[in-house]
């Protein structure tokens, strides 16, 4: 049994903060990390390959930086680790971002299982896992909490917001994980060397891939930021004064009650 | 199957109307898609085009009738035995030959877990741009273009989106944000039956089974009140204090993203960016700071009620009322005081 899991790193964006003149994002002193749907998509084709056997290749597209991620992986378990790096990646949106992926899974070869995560904490797009499935011409099922694989066919229950479906896929089929799949597992100290001793990183360029370059990059993408900026909030708060907690919450029962709230 | 390609150079001004697809699964009407349909009528008058409504199933008369009480010029209704469950090539094969046909300018779909697994997939076999999770939509006066607007880096930024050489403009909508659609009147909307081709073969992936919700549904997104607890509630059984108060008022229960991710409570109830966006009358935010990723799925309850220790937390700044003090004292207070004028009120 074959996975590829699809990754990314991203600035963890519970500690982004923004510049609020030029409304830019500080990205000094933010750590990067492997986006937490990601997580659970390695902890999920590491479990497969702990119960049938096979090899579980991890892949992201990025800066040189991004090599962190990818050994953290294989410090996870991962077998190979793959890192698509060109200027000419630069600016991709998600449709160019996937049709990256895609002729780099397309040069991987015959794969039973591909992983990807829900969504992304930075851009939360959750497109690139569905778009890489079409560019592939391989069925999909996303939102994945349970994933099984019995006699050459993967079973999964997706989430739904008004109950869960249980789905059956033949291989090779695309998956989206999200946090409720499982518990990923600390990086093993034993693969924590061997990820940065013995393991290579493979890095891809463009050269590497049978791309059509009117596809991909900033030029290339369909959709492009046309301004960015932030948020912005006003209103007028009242604190509400009182000596006892029995008395502010008095107050503010009246309040309410006088704006018909409660 | 050929692969679609974007910037391909095709003449932009074939691509006329306003098209929503709307979401209805297990005879469920899900309500994002009168949203869609009141926030695509906003859009379809500025560019002076049509309003398209596109429900896929087979029989499905009652969601049918009753979204021809609202304000659309068509119902498209895609109908074949093989689209009454949800399959997301099923769906997917059935909205490209239509889209391709029609050619819709701009197309909207519900960002729920079904609207984002077939919208990409979809923008993937058109070749265009799809914007993900929109909670703004305007046309650019200059030039007409859809400006798609959507957070990123967990509500800390807001980004304009602009799909400027490939059509349809594809954006999925965040629930619970738009205006839902006016009603007409009965039965004012125009129905269209379309037939469209599909085979069982197209379906690689097989419905098994249904399973019902497990517990007792949250219900944040129609909720009236709702009472979120935060890191500030200190343990998980703080909740049950939330759970009082929101019992006295009627309302559900909340939560921040940080209770969800120590496990106190399940993530149903998170309230923010990666969580639900909610729009009550109230919101009481008990213990709760105010990270951004939370007041974007906040922000527009009617009135915010902050309850916190801390006097410099962020959530003041976007309350309407505020109580610097003990959530544990707070409270109780005002359950007791609450039912006390509630027992008078009953006895007048």
């Amino acid at each position: 049994m074959n996975s590829i899991v699809c990754i990314k790193q991203v600035p963890n964006t519970n500690e982004v903060r923004i510049n609020q003149e030029t409304g830019t994002l500080i990205r000094d002193g933010v750590p990067s990390i492997i986006n937490p749907d990601d997580k659970n998509a390695i902890e999920g084709a590491l479990k497969i390959k702990e119960e049938l056997g096979g090899t579980v290749t991890v892949i992201t597209m990025g800066p040189e930086q991004a090599k962190a991620a990818l050994r953290e992986a294989m410090a996870m378990g991962a077998d190979r680790a793959i890192l698509l790096s060109d200027r000419a990646f630069a600016g991709s949106d998600t449709w160019a971002t996937a049709t990256i992926l895609a002729a780099a899974l397309e040069k991987i070869g015959e794969t039973d299982l591909i992983f990807c995560g829900r969504q992304a904490i930075d851009g939360d797009t959750a497109q690139v896992g569905p778009e890489l499935a079409e560019f592939l011409d391989i069925p999909q099922v996303t939102y994945a909490k349970e994933v099984s694989v019995e006699k050459g066919r993967v079973r999964v229950t997706r989430y739904g917001e008004f109950g869960d479906y249980i789905m059956e896929a033949r291989m090779p089929v695309m998956l989206t994980a999200i946090r409720e799949l499982n518990e990923p597992r600390l990086p093993h100290v034993r693969n924590i060397i061997g990820a940065w001793e013995k393991k290579e990183i493979e890095v891809w360029t463009m050269e590497d891939l049978t791309i059509d370059p009117t596809q991909i990059g900033l030029k290339g993408s369909p959709t492009n930021v046309f301004r960015s900026f932030v948020p912005v909030r006003e209103k007028q708060s009242e604190i509400i004064q009182g000596n006892t907690p029995r008395e502010k919450a008095a107050l503010l029962l009246d309040r309410l009650s006088s704006q018909k709230l409660v | 199957m050929k692969r679609a390609k974007v910037n391909q150079g095709g003449d932009l001004q074939e691509y006329k109307d306003v098209y929503v697809i709307g979401e209805c699964l297990d005879g469920r009407l899900h309500p994002v898609t009168l949203e869609l349909m009141g926030e695509g009528r906003k859009l379809a008058n500025q560019l002076k085009r049509h309003l398209g409504v596109i429900l896929l199933g087979d029989d499905m008369d009652e969601a049918l009738e009753h979204l021809q009480d609202y304000d659309t010029d068509v119902i498209y209704h895609l109908k074949h035995p093989l689209l009454k469950d949800f399959s997301t090539e099923g769906y997917v094969k059935v909205l490209n030959d239509f889209i391709r046909g029609n050619k819709p300018e701009i197309l909207l779909i519900g960002a729920t877990s079904f609207g984002r697994d077939i919208a990409p997939r979809l923008a993937g076999r058109l070749g265009t741009g799809l914007t993900a999770d929109c909670t703004k939509l305007e046309i650019d006066p200059a030039d007409g273009k859809l400006l798609q607007t959507r957070p990123a880096f967990g509500g800390n930024l807001m980004a304009t989106i602009i799909c400027p050489k490939n059509r349809p403009q594809m954006s999925t909508v965040r629930p619970g944000v738009m205006e839902r659609a006016h009603k007409l009147g009965e039965g004012k909307a125009h129905l269209v039956t379309v037939i469209p081709e599909l085979d069982a073969e197209d379906i690689r992936v097989a419905l098994v089974e249904k399973k019902p919700p497990a517990k007792k549904q949250v219900n944040l997104i129609d909720a009236r009140v709702v009472v979120s607890g935060g890191r500030g509630l200190k343990t998980p059984e703080g909740f049950r204090l939330i759970e009082d108060l929101a019992d006295v008022l009627g309302g559900e229960v909340g939560s921040s993203r940080a209770c969800v991710d120590a496990g106190w409570i399940s993530h149903a109830h998170q309230v923010g960016q990666t969580g639900t966006t909610v729009r009550p009358e109230i919101y009481i935010a008990c213990g709760i700071s105010g990270a951004i990723q939370h007041l974007a799925g906040m922000s527009e309850a009617d009135y915010v009620v902050a309850i916190n220790k801390d006097p410099e937390a962020p959530i003041f700044k976007v309350c309407d009322y505020g109580i610097v003090g003990d959530l544990y004292e707070i409270l109780p207070a005002m359950i007791e005081d609450y039912r006390k004028r509630k027992e008078e009120a009953d006895h007048a």
